[in-house]
């Protein structure tokens, strides 16, 4: 299609202009991060390094930080195998009852957080009948994480069709051998996107955590909705956001690289 | 070797392979989420002991009747629809122009550098974003400083910003799959359409839309299912506003009146699984 210039240049502007907004509220959390007031006055009065210091040292901060690492890997882990065995499942076989799968996958994230922490709440401690813990965390993690590995695996597997597999069986391959040698290989950087997306899912999530976390477990998210009103944390809440976002575009930048490399050799 | 063995038992055998493949994920998503969810909806037909504050087996219907007809869920049930229809609304227009740009204009490294860029803020806390629109929408933040000498001023806490952060808050959700979807049209096709004489609107209209249209579903339902939940962005920018989720949050914690609360979320369910049922043909659930 021929995209004329006039096109391409508001386009690039509306582009920037969105960007711009986008970053607009980032950009505000690193200032606070920096700002000498401890409520978000603009402009700020004046500048420190304080709040980045206090930040680096906070005890509570960098538990959290570990709890919601521990807890984004458990639950991505259950998801990967989970979300693949699914993916294979629905774009392998043909079988009766497919829609209703592909719903019951994406149930958990369509559904509101609120109504899903309930659930399992009410589940967990009075139909079970266990105590909330890290462990419950990660189960009602992993449960809404599964849709984001299954969707990546699918539209991979989809994409790339079944010949080589074919060939790799017709050869003699077992089916695991295939799987192991073949589809694999193939799948592999879109469980990457996959899972990444299932941590990045766990480590921000908030409204489940409220409801699935055992008394003593606190996340990152659940960390900064305690400290996030109190004046005197809330820049040392910014500073956390701030080197977040920042840290992201590795693992981000990998995973792009990755699956786009892939992707063009899969369409190939 | 045993894996060999066992290979070549269910190799010819698809119908075990599919059991064997779909029992774990069914097993969990049914034993940990479907019962639970059945058991809350169950918990919507009993009461409460108003003494003792414990769920009672007593069968009654009389909170789904409240729900169904009293007023105050009847309006806000309405708000929450407009804001959240409004917030995919505006994703969506802001959504589609930037992925458009990202797949089909920006050279590939941009390209990249841009993914990045729309993805990151995603891992910048969902929280303290929303802390950072309560700052800038207050009273001496950066909108009240940007609009006063135009003699406008910040909308202050309220729907408007509600819509403005939730709008905010999703759009990184919905230009990623439209920006995958966008990716997915072939060049080869717009340049056939434009070489049998379709001008670039023609080719947008008959060609491009049709083959992004899941993905502009997909991109929808999160906007959508995530407007219509959410509970913390309202409590923290919307001033004295409720929303559905505030309902369902205020009688599972201070009213611990849990029968209430399940009988409340039967109304985002209910909407949410509308909304899945009418899309369901565009095949939109494949790309979220």
């Amino acid at each position: 299609m021929q995209i004329g210039r006039t096109t391409r240049i508001v386009l690039g502007a509306v582009t920037a202009v969105v960007l711009a907004l986008i970053y607009l509220p980032l950009g505000v959390v690193f200032l606070n991060s920096i700002s000498t007031s401890e409520s978000l006055s603009w402009p700020p009065p004046g500048y420190t390094l304080e709040w980045w210091g206090r930040a680096l040292q906070s005890e509570g901060a960098l538990h959290a930080l570990g709890t919601s690492v521990m807890v984004a890997i458990a639950a991505s882990s259950i998801a990967l195998v989970l979300g693949t065995l699914a993916a294979m499942a629905l774009s392998r076989y043909r079988f009766f009852g497919k829609e209703s799968i592909n719903l019951l996958i994406v149930l958990p994230i369509a559904l509101p957080g609120i109504v899903t922490g309930i659930a399992l709440n009410n589940a967990f401690r009075t139909m079970v009948g266990v105590q909330l813990s890290v462990w419950t965390l990660i189960i009602a993690h992993a449960t809404f994480c599964i849709v984001t590995v299954y969707n990546n695996a699918f539209a991979r597997l989809n994409a790339s069709g079944t010949r080589l597999e074919e060939a790799s069986m017709d050869l003699g391959a077992g089916l695991f051998t295939t799987f192991r040698l073949v589809t694999f290989p193939h799948l592999k950087s879109a469980l990457l996107a996959g899972g990444l997306l299932a941590f990045a899912l766990s480590f921000d999530e908030i409204i489940v955590t409220t409801f699935t976390a055992g008394t003593g477990v606190t996340t990152l998210p659940l960390w900064i909705l305690q400290n996030m009103f109190r004046p005197s944390q809330a820049p040392v809440v910014a500073v956390i956001a701030v080197i977040l976002a920042v840290l992201s575009v590795v693992p981000l930048a990998i995973a792009q690289r990755l699956t786009a490399k892939d992707a063009e050799a899969v369409s190939r | 070797m045993t894996t060999h063995r066992v290979s070549g038992f269910i190799a010819p055998r698809r119908r075990l392979q599919l059991a064997g493949l779909l029992s774990a994920p069914i097993l969990w998503l049914g034993l940990v989420y479907i019962v639970a969810l059945a058991a809350l909806l169950v918990t919507a037909f009993w009461t409460v002991d108003t003494l003792t504050g414990q769920v009672q087996v007593e069968w009654t219907t009389a909170n789904v009747v409240e729900v169904l007809t009293g007023a105050l869920y009847r309006t806000v049930t309405l708000r929450t629809l407009g804001i959240a229809l409004l917030v995919t609304l505006i994703d969506v227009m802001v959504a589609v122009p930037v992925a458009f740009f990202m797949a089909k204009i920006a050279s590939p490294r941009l390209r990249h550098v841009l993914v990045i860029a729309v993805l990151a803020p995603l891992w910048a806390s969902y929280l303290v974003k929303v802390y950072s629109w309560r700052a800038l929408l207050s009273a001496d933040g950066i909108i009240h400083w940007i609009a006063t000498p135009f003699g406008g001023d910040t909308p202050g806490y309220g729907i408007p910003a509600v819509v403005m952060t939730l709008s905010y808050l999703w759009l990184p959700f919905v230009i990623m799959p439209i920006y995958a979807g966008f990716d997915r049209v072939p060049d080869r096709l717009l340049e056939a359409s434009a070489d049998l004489g379709a001008k670039g609107a023609r080719t947008l209209i008959a060609v491009v839309l049709p083959m992004i249209w899941p993905a502009i579903i997909a991109g929808s339902i999160f906007a959508f299912s995530l407007s219509l939940g959410d509970y913390l962005a309202t409590g923290i920018v919307g001033g004295t506003t409720q929303l559905l989720g505030n309902l369902v949050y205020t009688n599972v914690g201070a009213a611990n009146n849990l029968p209430l609360a399940a009988a409340i979320s039967l109304i985002p369910i209910a909407i949410i699984l509308l909304y899945l049922a009418a899309v369901r043909r565009t095949g939109a659930l494949r790309s979220l």
